[in-house]
């Protein structure tokens, strides 16, 4: 393993993780180091399971095999009331936002805080206001959620996840379905954020460039096993065909264009059967 | 043959273990009602969504059940003699059961689906999700004032069914048939038992609001995540909570009025 990341200074480590979904090994024996205070991303294809490992970090999904321990605690072997107070000191960024369709976009925000703190509204609203200023949508304070566009509402959704000034945020998929612009803002903001608060983030993500433009440290993931590991530097020398495919994104190499399929004359000279 | 015996084998296991999904659901949720009374603004509005939202359809149906049972008693009435009983007829069947099983289906068709398509629409865009990660219980937050505001709405939506019923009877009978007025309350109010009648009434409609607002909030709970199967679920709360109803009416009814 590379000395970079050293497991005594990780906020997050993931040991000998294997999970199945089905018959589908979704990751095998799989050991991952999330540094404390930097950016460390996840990439790999989509399908590779790279929600599924925050989840599993999360404490949302269980492992077959084992441990996950964020902060020194063994996620899944907390108690419910223990896991929902390390919860509270983690923040989490969904792919859809997530956000409540049945409240404005102030009250989202204000969610967690109302939930978990006995603060007085006047309070709330300051709280509420400095957050949404971070994301840039102070002024969107009173849009509903089907108002906002689809950057907006993973802003908000940002603004949100920061709320309880976290620990640590994990971000899925954040730049997915994004215009240049939404994406340079995201990417802006989760450098910014680790740098301001402090954070510990980890971003799944398959856009390259901007994962690579932030992150400290990229684990390259597919069929379950990590297939390249290191800074965005050494990732872009990586000799390993797999992680060359994969980050100059050609349509075929170690991951094939074609599905698994039988061969293509025989199936197509196989008639009377209707598949 | 072994096919079907698989198959009926798979059903059954399916099916019980659905049962038992639903059982520790309704575990937590009940374990989740004391925290929504420490919070009485999030029952409060889902009364409102659940109970008053559908005070339209039931008054309404009420309104023309009451009628047409006005009409069918006075003309079989008539033939004895007897429309003077006409009230009794009436309120009989509608605090006995027309009421309370009605309503209770109506509640399921209007409120029950949009429970099941709200929660399953939450799960599918993660909402539940986003809330666990908030350290926020779903059950606690969404699901139990949700339980508590159709199982506290039923009773009410049914007396209210009964109660408009009873107009509706009495403006077909004495405004229209010509049945005395003072005959009609007199009756109804001489014959009816508190206890037998309209006791066990509500004692039926509280358990059809528990299990139509159980069956809704499981099958939004434990719908597939698409939209395919929300829809599934939605069709499955109206045909499931009709089924549970009408079968638990009558084990309610005999039990209720089987010495008689």
């Amino acid at each position: 393993m590379d000395n970079s990341v050293s497991p005594q200074n990780s906020l997050v480590s993931v040991k000998n993780l294997s999970f199945s979904r089905g018959n589908k090994k979704i990751f095998d024996d799989i050991s991952l180091e999330f540094e404390r205070g930097k950016i460390t991303a996840i990439m790999g294809p989509s399908g590779t399971g790279k929600t599924t490992l925050l989840k599993l970090i999360g404490g949302q999904l269980f492992p077959e095999q084992g441990t996950v321990s964020v902060d020194g605690n063994n996620v899944h072997r907390l108690r419910r009331s223990e896991l929902y107070n390390l919860r509270k000191r983690m923040g989490m960024l969904f792919q859809s936002g997530a956000l409540l369709t049945d409240m404005n976009v102030f009250d989202n925000v204000a969610f967690p805080l109302r939930e978990h703190t006995h603060l007085p509204e006047s309070m709330i609203r300051t709280l509420v206001l400095m957050k949404l200023q971070a994301v840039g949508l102070r002024g969107a304070r009173n849009l509903m959620p089907n108002e906002l566009s689809g950057g907006m509402a993973r802003r908000i959704a940002l603004a949100r996840a920061i709320a309880l000034d976290p620990m640590m945020i994990m971000y899925d998929e954040p730049f997915t379905g994004q215009d240049p612009i939404s994406k340079g803002a995201l990417v802006h903001l989760i450098k910014s954020l680790n740098t301001i608060l402090g954070l510990t983030s980890i971003v799944v993500s398959h856009d390259v460039q901007e994962t690579a433009a932030i992150a400290d440290y990229i684990y390259v993931i597919s069929e379950g096993k990590i297939v390249g590991q290191g800074s965005p530097k050494e990732i872009e020398q990586s000799e390993s065909d797999w992680v060359q495919q994969f980050m100059t994104g050609a349509a075929d190499g170690p991951a094939h264009f074609h599905y698994p399929a039988k061969d293509y004359i025989d199936d197509l000279l196989s008639t009377g059967k209707r598949y | 043959m072994i096919e079907f015996l698989q198959h009926l084998g798979k059903n059954t296991r399916t099916g019980f273990t659905k049962l038992g999904r639903g059982s520790f659901f309704l575990l937590q949720t009940l374990s989740g009602i004391l925290s929504v009374l420490a919070r009485p603004r999030l029952l409060f509005n889902q009364m409102y969504s659940v109970g008053v939202l559908s005070f339209l359809i039931i008054t309404i149906s009420g309104l023309f059940v009451g009628m047409v049972l006005g009409l069918q008693g006075y003309y079989i009435l008539s033939d004895f003699g007897a429309e003077e009983t006409l009230g009794v007829m009436v309120a009989a069947s509608l605090v006995r059961e027309l009421g309370p099983v009605v309503a209770a289906l109506l509640f399921a068709g209007r409120a029950g689906s949009a429970l099941t398509a709200e929660i399953g629409l939450m799960k599918a865009t993660e909402q539940l999700s986003g809330m666990e990660m908030m350290a926020v219980d779903p059950i606690k937050r969404i699901i139990s004032p949700r339980f508590l505001a159709g199982f506290l709405s039923m009773p009410l939506l049914a007396a209210l069914f009964s109660a408009v019923g009873i107009i509706g009877g009495q403006m077909v009978g004495s405004g229209l048939l010509g049945v005395d007025e003072g005959a009609y309350w007199s009756q109804m109010q001489a014959k009816l038992d508190f206890q037998d009648d309209i006791i066990n009434g509500v004692i039926k409609s509280i358990v059809f609001g528990f299990v139509a607002s159980w069956i809704a909030l499981f099958e939004g709970y434990d719908a597939i995540p698409t939209s395919e199967g929300v829809s599934r679920a939605t069709t499955r709360t109206v045909v499931n909570s009709a089924f549970s109803i009408l079968g638990l009416d009558f084990i309610l009814t005999a039990l209720m009025f089987g010495d008689n």
